[in-house]
């Protein structure tokens, strides 16, 4: 395989952009990864979009987005993995420059999710889990989350004060960053006094709906040299995708994300790398849950120590190993298909020593976590700088 | 939501609760599958699940999915009918959803899950009550 460099990063706001149409948020942050890239054509764009259909009425993305771009002609392909097509947009984009299909890849998230209304949005969302035998009975993704966030409870004693803990980091955090969704500082009291969604969930336990697009540009080392030989030279070194069931009924183990684990193991080994060896990592919190579970599974702490970390301070930005600098999909929104993408760019900003106040200080390896549904699918990413 | 078809497709599992069972590793799957996820054999026998089981986790949608608009707050549990077999279901006849927990012994029942309006599919399947 050969190796895979990073090059282009592009990600404008979040939020919801109801002037701005899919194609347009689309092309702006495609144009500003090949800006920031110095590249002007590609050999393949990748699409992560989870739901076009459901959310603007659109398929066929892919072509739209290319011939939207002025790229008609060039291959394009939609990947969709329900909330970790981003993930797969990248992996799907390093696949193709590692295995020397392609030279240079444009690798692009973008989901619009404000045209439709909250219940179809939450129908939409609730496409990624069993339509037969789950959504068939009315539950929702912040339900299958909250069934999650009861058993470990249970098992491991975790609180709402310590779910809470995630979203008043988040929002800091997210304070940090111009291209939040939010800004907006939090209590745990604030979260508590929210309005419950799906016991014991809170509004404030919850991502948001987001409209939002990231895009990246990869391609060869060498050719990375040629681009920019001053700037920091960002390689992904790992990549990791994983499987579990869809349906939490037939899942073993309902206490820890398995797809998560894996993807994780699968990515780290890739890279050659340990948990303990990461300084700055991204993690799929689509609720607060789902960062404790996430940042069990990658092993950055035991099973059922997760809550505890985020309490006492451990995943902060000064803290031992910080965990969502951005803000997360808690703050920063969670425009689904381009959540993957912008995971690895806030690592790429990082690793590049750009990421302002929120920079973490002396970051040279970082993770991606990306997953779709209740982890029915993980993606993982590891970049790193020379 | 469903047409009409895809939801007359499942009476047997809806209605009856059909699961299948590997004639090979006798695992129980429901729905039924062409192929055993446990040892890989492909022949079944028909397998009717008790009806009583225990709630292994739940929750309470507050904020419900298109459809369900009608019928909030929404319990749902997921319940252990026999080793290794689970549904997902909403919980009935609950003066008080806080009264729901994790270990709690329930009865499926047939009931009426959710509705197309008024000349719209009408969907039955089961639901769970306190047993």
């Amino acid at each position: 395989m050969r190796d895979v460099a990073v090059v282009g990063i592009g990600l404008n706001d979040f939020g919801e952009l109801w002037e701005k149409s899919l194609r347009t948020i689309w092309a702006e942050s495609a144009v500003a990864a090949l800006s920031d890239a110095g590249v002007d054509s590609v050999d393949l764009i990748t699409v992560g979009c989870m739901s076009p259909g459901l959310f603007v009425g659109q398929e066929h993305l892919a072509s739209l987005l290319a011939d939207e771009l002025g790229m008609a002609g060039v291959p394009a392909a939609r990947v969709e993995s329900a909330c970790a097509s981003g993930g797969l947009a990248l992996r799907t984009g390093f696949a193709e420059v590692a295995s020397g299909l392609c030279d240079t890849v444009l690798v692009t998230g973008v989901e619009k999710m404000t045209d439709v209304d909250g219940a179809d949005a939450t129908f939409a969302l609730g496409t990624a889990a069993d339509q037969e035998w789950e959504g068939f009975h009315g539950i929702t993704f912040p339900g299958l989350y909250a069934m999650l966030a009861q058993i470990h409870m249970q098992r491991y004693g975790t609180t709402s004060e310590q779910l809470a803990a995630v979203a008043v980091k988040n929002h800091a955090n997210g304070l940090l960053n111009p291209h939040a969704q939010y800004h907006l500082k939090v209590s745990v009291e604030d979260v508590l006094a929210s309005t419950m969604v799906a016991d014991p969930l809170h509004l404030l336990d919850c991502s948001p709906v987001t409209d939002g697009a990231a895009a990246m540009v990869l391609t060869t080392v060498e050719r990375a040299k040629e681009l920019d030989g001053d700037r920091p030279l960002i390689t992904i070194t790992g990549s990791g995708l994983a499987t579990d069931t869809i349906t939490l009924a037939n899942r073993a183990d309902l206490s820890e994300l398995g797809a998560v684990r894996v993807a994780a193991e699968r990515a780290l080994k890739m890279a050659n790398k340990k948990p303990e060896d990461l300084h700055v990592v991204e993690v799929h919190d689509c609720f607060t849950i789902a960062e404790i579970m996430a940042t069990e599974a990658i092993g950055l702490f035991e099973p059922g120590e997760g809550a505890p970390a985020v309490e006492n301070g451990l995943t902060s930005l000064d803290g031992k190993i910080p965990v969502n600098p951005s803000g997360g999909l808690k703050s920063k929104g969670h425009p689904v298909g381009a959540t993957g993408v912008a995971q690895a760019i806030e690592i790429v900003s990082q690793l590049r020593g750009n990421a302002g106040q929120r920079q973490v200080e002396g970051a040279r390896v970082g993770l991606a976590q990306n997953m779709g549904g209740s982890g029915g699918s993980s993606i993982v990413h590891i970049m790193e700088v020379e | 939501m469903d047409s009409p078809a895809r939801f007359w497709r499942e009476f047997p599992q809806r209605y009856r609760l059909e699961a299948s069972k590997c004639t090979e590793c006798a695992k129980v799957l429901y729905p039924p599958r062409v192929v055993c996820p446990k040892c890989g054999a492909s022949t079944f026998e028909n397998l009717v699940l008790p009806r009583e089981g225990t709630v292994v986790t739940y929750t309470v949608v507050r904020v419900p999915p298109a459809g369900f608009t009608e019928q909030t707050p929404l319990p749902i549990a997921l319940v252990e009918l026999m080793d290794g077999v689970r549904v997902m279901v909403q919980i009935g006849d609950l003066a008080d959803p806080s009264e729901l927990e994790i270990g709690m012994r329930v009865r499926l029942e047939f009931r009426r899950i959710s509705w197309d309006g008024e000349a719209g599919v009408i969907y039955y399947g089961h639901k769970a009550v306190s047993a």
